[in-house]
């Protein structure tokens, strides 16, 4: 087989050189009685050529492509430049380990560096890390160091959080004795109620998680948040993003005050890939720094006075602090966030603006079309990016998506998978791969639904 | 030293020039009349970020890569990584269009792709023995916590959450972290002379307060716990679980199955024992597999497999919930069921044999030359010590860089004394492992005629020792402009 490069011949040799006449006897510590089992089940190898075939036919039972579709919820259909695939695919990339040895990973590190730096850029905050696994988990990941930061035990979360994210937090905490109370949101705006907010706030609070653009696609009014979460001692907002692409559209985050912001950085080179893998992301404000969870590069010098990386601060990790680390994560995202600094690199400055206005201008015309039925009403009309809930009349989610299934449009996400009172409603996005003749078609299947 | 005139890439900041365009893409054709957010929330302009041609970013990246040392430029055996061969015919498989489907699409469109989680899930069943698998976890260390909180929910179902986990003191750091994230304190239990644990010392550790003990076996040392079955009847006596850490699952996959040995939960690590690319630090998988017990607390979603094709179940009251976002790392998933499916069940065993005849070639020849601290057989990794050399574990690591060859991993584990643990892999020739003894015997030759000289290695790399102290002292985390600043 052609992953085995030793023969026959070396085999024998290896065995003779180390004193052994059958291979049994290396592993003659493991309970006899027990070894040497069979996998009858399994199928036989299958070469190369037929491996390909096989995967082929399973993509073919993939109906996905033959619709149009506007699938959004934390994971974005974006462009992507071919360099981004060119690139990230070079072996010198793929296939190292996490750089241990600095001197022969200068590669990584630099890559690393570079990715850390455009997310600082990006979110407009002091730092950033290497990545976390994905969106859910960064925001689990940011709720606990805004926990540990505070000496807190108890947090608060927006209600209108995407829901999987929402879960994982319920998950996380669930043996830490950490407390989460949620704060609603407003159901005309579609943001957080910032009374609420206020009302709930207290001593015992350590921080406020919240979502912007929201689970909704609606930009929450951040900076208030923040002033309003300050306004108690040793209380920190927790910014979530699931959609990354609004960015570089949108005030940066450290500018509205927030203190940590996490999310999924996914549009940024990674195609959807049925959910994984993605990229988790997390940024924050200086004082962060010493209880920041995952790793972390930093710039030093060798002993030439050249300028190099390494990976640093690791006293707060796993491997040296063990069971009182800042986070168990030790594999992360690495390759994912070296595609996203070759995505952001390549799209630049210019190509941010322009494709992150594209998404918002999309959707907006999608809002303006939508307005001449009288049987569907977008619920929240202002401040969205790329997402908006239609509100039915007639139907229920499910079954109108089921409609425009059958007229091979995924026409978005049933709300009702995750509220119970939000049977007629439905999550519609937008990205720039959708020209105007892809919108006014969904418009007008819409329409033909009356 | 010859890296004078080696001169490193600028950053991609640096090299950014004012106007310049690396993409192509259709303009804006929708009036910005219709933007619908206040003024006040739109962002001016995003300082500093990169402007280049797709050739700028080409050539630099290129060049970046160029400063690593990877599994395709040579040899890399890094203990307890597995650094083995990925395949290159997953990538392209990994890559497919058909394969690259939104999460939330409807289940009946995306009947491939659940055949295939399913699939590996059978493929894992049957080389492990467990009755169950999830493949959502992200990493080895996330399948670890996600496992201590299915024993957890398990133990609570009994009415019996118990406060402490066993963990031995050659476990890697992730054990003792991802327990303590499930919510368990950590009492660490010695390992014997011979480098395992004793079941008489297991006994002594147990009382009603031990949810589990953590065992990676092989453990750190490469020595299979051979008392596992007498350590795992002594836990269950106790109404206690076993968590075995698969992260060496290389060393005897399709040898004896963990399920058949007393494990209640164990991880694998997709991206070690099942060759997908470690990517410089991920994504990895981590599954974890259960007993029949267990099965119904494991993470949401699970893939059901009826009459009428694959479903999914969403939502799962009874289990730990949900750990991560929709289906786990998938592409890494699909990468791993390649691999399996080119191996075929003849080859699945001869993967931990060639793996092990490789590690103990290594450790017949350096054993005379270096300190052996664990004379028991070993498996799939060997390690030495630097006891008596006139030079670290550290200067033997870094002089290696000189020769080409990625270091073992070194200072671990913990418990022995300049740790080199020394894990080639079955995909690695004589020829390479021949040429690595040389370099080994090379450098301690060296060492003995002028350590001094050790000490100063690397000379032939990119760059040459680092200054871990001044990175660690003063952080500096970004690239911050210059012409900003003062």
């Amino acid at each position: 087989m052609q992953y085995f490069p030793l023969t026959d011949k070396q085999r024998e040799e290896i065995k003779k050189e180390i004193g052994i006449k059958d291979i049994k006897e290396l592993f003659s510590d493991i309970p006899q009685e027990k070894a040497w089992y069979s996998l009858d089940n399994l199928p036989n190898a299958l070469p190369e050529n037929e491996l390909l075939k096989r995967f082929e036919d399973l993509g073919d039972k993939n109906t996905y492509s033959d619709y149009l579709s506007f699938l959004g919820g934390g994971a974005y259909n974006h462009f992507i430049p071919e360099v981004v695939n060119y690139l990230s695919n070079r072996s010198e990339f793929l296939t190292p380990y996490t750089p241990y040895q600095p001197e022969v990973s200068q590669g990584s590190l630099q890559a690393m560096f570079e990715y850390q730096t455009m997310m600082a850029m990006l979110t407009g905050m002091d730092f950033s890390n290497a990545s976390l696994y994905d969106g859910g988990t960064a925001a689990i990941e940011g709720a606990l160091l805004a926990l540990r930061k505070s000496k807190k035990n108890k947090i608060l979360v927006a209600e209108n959080l995407h829901p999987e994210y929402m879960e994982i937090i319920y998950s996380y905490v669930q043996n830490l004795g950490i407390e989460v109370e949620q704060v609603r949101y407003n159901r005309e705006t579609g943001k957080v109620e910032l009374d609420e907010l206020k009302d709930k706030l207290n001593s015992e609070i350590g921080g406020f998680v919240f979502q912007s653009p929201n689970y909704f696609g609606v930009i929450e009014e951040s900076k208030e948040i923040s002033d309003i979460v300050h306004s108690e001692k040793k209380a920190y907002s927790v910014q979530v993003v699931a959609e990354a692409l609004s960015l570089p559209f949108l005030t940066p985050a450290g500018d509205n005050g927030v203190d940590i912001i996490v999310g999924e950085a996914q549009s940024f080179g990674l195609s959807l890939s049925f959910g994984g893998p993605y990229l988790g992301f997390i940024a924050a404000k200086k004082e962060f720094l010493r209880q920041m969870p995952g790793r972390l590069v930093g710039q030093t010098k060798d002993v030439d006075g050249k300028r190099g990386f390494v990976l640093t601060l690791s006293t707060r990790e796993q491997h040296i602090k063990r069971e009182n680390a800042t986070s168990n994560i030790c594999s992360n995202q690495a390759w994912c966030a070296l595609r996203a600094g070759i995505h952001l690199s390549t799209l630049g400055k210019s190509g941010l603006s322009k494709i992150s206005k594209l998404n918002h201008l999309n959707t907006a015309y999608f809002v303006k079309e939508i307005e001449k039925f009288d049987f569907v009403n977008v619920k929240y009309k202002k401040d969205f990016f790329n997402e908006v809930v239609l509100e039915l009349k007639n139907d229920n989610g499910i079954e109108f998506l089921e409609k425009l299934k059958n007229r091979k449009i995924f026409a978005g996400i049933p709300l009702k998978w995750f509220y119970k009172d939000a049977d007629n409603q439905v999550l519609i996005n937008f990205t720039e791969m959708h020209n105007k003749a892809d919108i006014d078609l969904l418009v007008k299947e819409i329409g033909d639904l009356k | 030293m010859s890296n004078e005139l080696n001169i490193l890439p600028e950053l991609i900041f640096e090299i950014s020039k004012e106007g310049k365009v690396g993409y192509s893409f259709r303009d804006i054709d929708i009036s910005d009349d219709l933007i619908a957010i206040d003024k006040s929330k739109l962002r001016e302009d995003i300082k500093d970020f990169p402007e280049l041609s797709e050739v700028d970013v080409v050539r630099h990246y290129t060049n970046v890569s160029k400063l690593n040392h990877s599994v395709d430029s040579g040899f890399y055996p890094l203990g307890s990584c597995t650094m083995k061969y990925n395949p290159k015919i997953n990538e392209k498989i990994a890559s497919l269009k058909g394969l690259n489907t939104h999460p939330y699409s409807p289940t009946d469109c995306v009947q491939g792709n659940l055949e295939i989680i399913k699939e590996l899930e059978k493929w894992l069943v049957n080389i492990t023995g467990m009755h169950g698998f999830t493949l959502v976890p992200a990493a080895g260390a996330h399948g670890e916590f996600a496992g201590m909180m299915v024993i957890r929910k398990y133990l609570e179902s009994k009415g019996d959450a118990r406060k402490i986990v066993l963990i031995p003191d050659s476990a890697h750091g992730t054990n003792p972290a991802s327990a303590h994230f499930a919510g368990y304190d950590i009492k660490e239990i010695p390992s014997n002379e011979d480098g395992v644990l004793d079941a008489k010392t297991v006994k002594e550790y147990l009382n009603e307060d031990v949810a589990a003990l953590m065992m990676t076996n092989p453990n750190t040392l490469g020595i299979f716990e051979k008392n596992i079955m007498e350590i795992a009847d002594l836990l269950h006596e106790n109404g206690s679980l076993l968590y075995m850490d698969g992260a060496n699952m290389n060393a005897f996959m399709g040898i004896v199955k963990p399920g058949d040995i007393g494990a209640d939960v164990i991880h694998l690590n997709l991206h070690k024992t099942f060759s997908t690319p470690h990517g410089g630090g991920g994504p990895g998988s981590g599954p974890i597999g259960v007993t029949k017990e267990l099965v119904q607390f494991l993470p949401v979603p699970l893939i059901i497999e009826g009459k009428d094709g694959y479903s999914v179940n969403y939502f799962n009251d009874a289990g730990i919930g949900r750990i991560k976002n929709f289906y786990g790392n998938f592409l890494v998933i699909v990468k791993a069921l390649a691999y399996l499916m080119a191996l075929g069940k003849e080859n699945v065993s001869k993967v931990a044999e060639d793996a092990v005849l490789n590690a103990n070639y290594i450790r017949e020849k350096l054993k005379d030359v270096l300190d052996l601290p664990f004379k028991s057989k070993t498996l799939h990794e060997v390690i030495f010590s630097d006891k008596d050399l006139p030079v670290t574990t550290l200067d033997i690591a870094k002089r290696l860089l000189d020769y080409g060859i990625h270091p073992f991993t070194i200072y671990f584990p913990l418990i022995v004394h300049g740790a080199m643990m020394i894990e080639p892999t079955e995909t690695e020739s004589k020829e390479t492992i021949d040429a690595f003894i040389d370099v080994m015997k090379k450098i301690l030759d060296e060492a003995k005629k002028d350590p001094e000289y050790l000490k100063g290695a690397p000379y032939n790399t990119p760059v040459r020792r680092l200054d871990e102290v001044l990175a660690a002292r003063k952080p500096v985390l970004k690239w911050i402009n210059e012409e900003n600043e003062g």
